[in-house]
């Protein structure tokens, strides 16, 4: 019998907001969380797009001081959005060896080694400062939020570029239904928000160069998408089996009923354009949800707005659903966060189980055109999701041809 | 100008809180770094790396590792200033 996985915690810190339920609010009120960047660095360096999705909070305005100096923006935002879902979790009074963190991150510690690489080549190697390697490897956060939060059943990293969030959600439920852990705490997180990814994706044609209208510039699905929009943030859920939840009284949000990971073996950067990877960690995902492609009745779509990804997810959509991927309910919620990258399956983890919990799909931004390839039932203003049982899927694909899906499904008490 | 030992003392402790959060009052003559404050040995080559721009002196790595008091590091900065 396979056990059953539920989230009774969630935290998020996004350009959206400094918590999940700010975030959230705000998704549905259909803001936007892209601004122009007033940093000096992007005259000074000449960079071909000027905009982003900037954390609304800055992790310095919630961590103490010394605290902050010993992390990396990475995991500072880890930090933030784990220890409010450990809250939100309610009284956990489990052994910490039976505490399990498996937090993401798609590249880690990138301020830190620039700024370290900027220290020697200005100031020599007897300057560079001696918390850089444990500031910049890309299982800090994992190990920040195990030694915040006493969990000593072990800290593990993921990192698979933009699928990354997600599949730590699907490691969770492993570790959970082998027995190794009774609580997980798992998420993602990113903060490269800095000129050099921005040079490095817009030299590979990724971002959208739409400068002067950065709110509108993440429209996926839109006839004039023209790449994503890097953002940056974190996100963190608490899940259990519903036994443990139920015994201790904790609230529970939903159900994570299924997470998958598959790998196209394809390119390193373009999606498989038959999406057949994808479409397997839908398959995957929903099998091991005990649930039918019939059920599915929302989705969180990776989408990022490029002209190509958001083409082939149609496909790998269709190819599980058939003609009713044109009915099921679509939210695109990068289009008002940006790309989080490695936090991005977290993010949207959390606005799906939101979805699921309150009944509620977000709205997807900027969609004025829709492609015409593209023929999914995109919500764009909050569409209510019916009294009946909700089966959600949240997908995400990475760089590397990485492929994770996560199911969602209201939780009955009954 | 070179500092006196009061005012090395006293930028010192400023680097110390800056490092730590330990109040600058209690980084005082006679206190051990690790055992009296709690400065662990990455925040103390922090301190010694931040004491070299303050101060405009060069202290080598073996003299660092000998600094154990705050007297030991404000002596030796007060005379390194020439």
């Amino acid at each position: 019998m396979t056990s059953t996985i539920v989230v009774t915690g969630i935290g998020a810190t996004s350009p959206l907001g400094g918590t999940a339920r700010e975030s959230w609010e705000a998704l549905l009120r259909g803001e936007s969380g892209v601004r122009a960047l007033e940093q000096d660095w992007v005259a000074e360096h000449d960079l071909p797009v000027t905009f982003a999705g900037q954390v609304k909070v800055p992790a310095v305005e919630v961590l103490d001081r010394i605290e902050a100096k010993r992390l990396d923006p990475s995991a500072q935002l880890a930090l933030i959005a784990a220890r409010e879902a450990w809250a939100d979790a309610g009284e956990i009074t489990d052994a910490p060896e039976r505490v399990l963190v498996d937090y993401a991150t798609g590249i880690g510690g990138l301020w830190t080694l620039l700024d370290a690489w900027d220290t020697i080549k200005e100031k020599g190697a007897r300057r560079v400062a001696p918390m850089t390697i444990p500031m910049l490897m890309p299982n800090a956060a994992a190990a920040a939020i195990s030694m915040n939060l006493t969990a000593r059943g072990g800290a593990r990293t993921c990192v698979s570029a933009c699928a990354s969030g997600t599949e730590s959600i699907a490691n969770a439920i492993d570790h959970l239904r082998s027995g190794i852990a009774d609580v997980v705490i798992c998420g993602g997180t990113e903060a490269v928000v800095h000129p050099l990814p921005i040079a490095a994706f817009a030299a590979m044609h990724a971002l959208s160069k739409r400068n002067d209208e950065p709110a509108r510039a993440s429209r996926p699905y839109d006839v004039d998408r023209d790449g994503f929009v890097l953002g940056e943030g974190a996100a963190a859920l608490v899940l259990e089996t519903k036994e443990h939840a139920l015994a201790r009284g904790a609230r529970i949000y939903a159900e994570i009923a299924g997470g998958s990971v598959t790998s196209d073996s394809y390119h390193i950067t373009a999606p498989d354009p038959e999406g057949s990877g994808a479409a397997r960690a839908v398959i995957e995902a929903l099998k091991q949800a005990g649930v039918t492609p019939d059920q599915v009745n929302h989705i969180n779509a990776h989408a990022t707005s490029t002209p190509v990804g958001d083409v082939a997810e149609y496909q790998a959509l269709e190819r599980v659903f058939g003609d009713r991927v044109r009915e099921i309910p679509v939210s695109a919620t990068k289009s008002a966060t940006g790309h989080l990258l490695g936090g991005t399956g977290a993010l949207e983890a959390v606005f799906t189980i939101l979805a699921v919990n309150e009944r509620t799909a977000p709205p997807t931004l900027n969609l004025e055109n829709q492609d015409e390839r593209i023929p999914l039932n995109v919500v764009t203003s909050p569409l209510p999701l019916g009294d009946g049982p909700i089966v959600a899927i949240s997908n995400s694909f990475g760089f590397g041809g990485h492929n994770s899906v996560i199911v969602v499904k209201s939780y009955d008490e009954n | 100008m070179a500092l006196s030992q009061t005012e090395v003392l006293a930028g010192l402790a400023e680097l110390v809180n800056d490092e730590t959060g330990i109040p600058v009052e209690t980084v005082e003559l006679g206190k051990e770094f690790e055992a009296d404050l709690d400065v662990d040995s990455i925040s103390m080559i922090t301190i010694i790396q931040n004491a070299e721009d303050k101060f405009g002196v060069k202290i080598p790595d073996d003299a660092a590792a000998g600094m154990k008091t705050v007297d030991d590091a404000v002596n030796y900065i007060v005379a390194a200033q020439g």
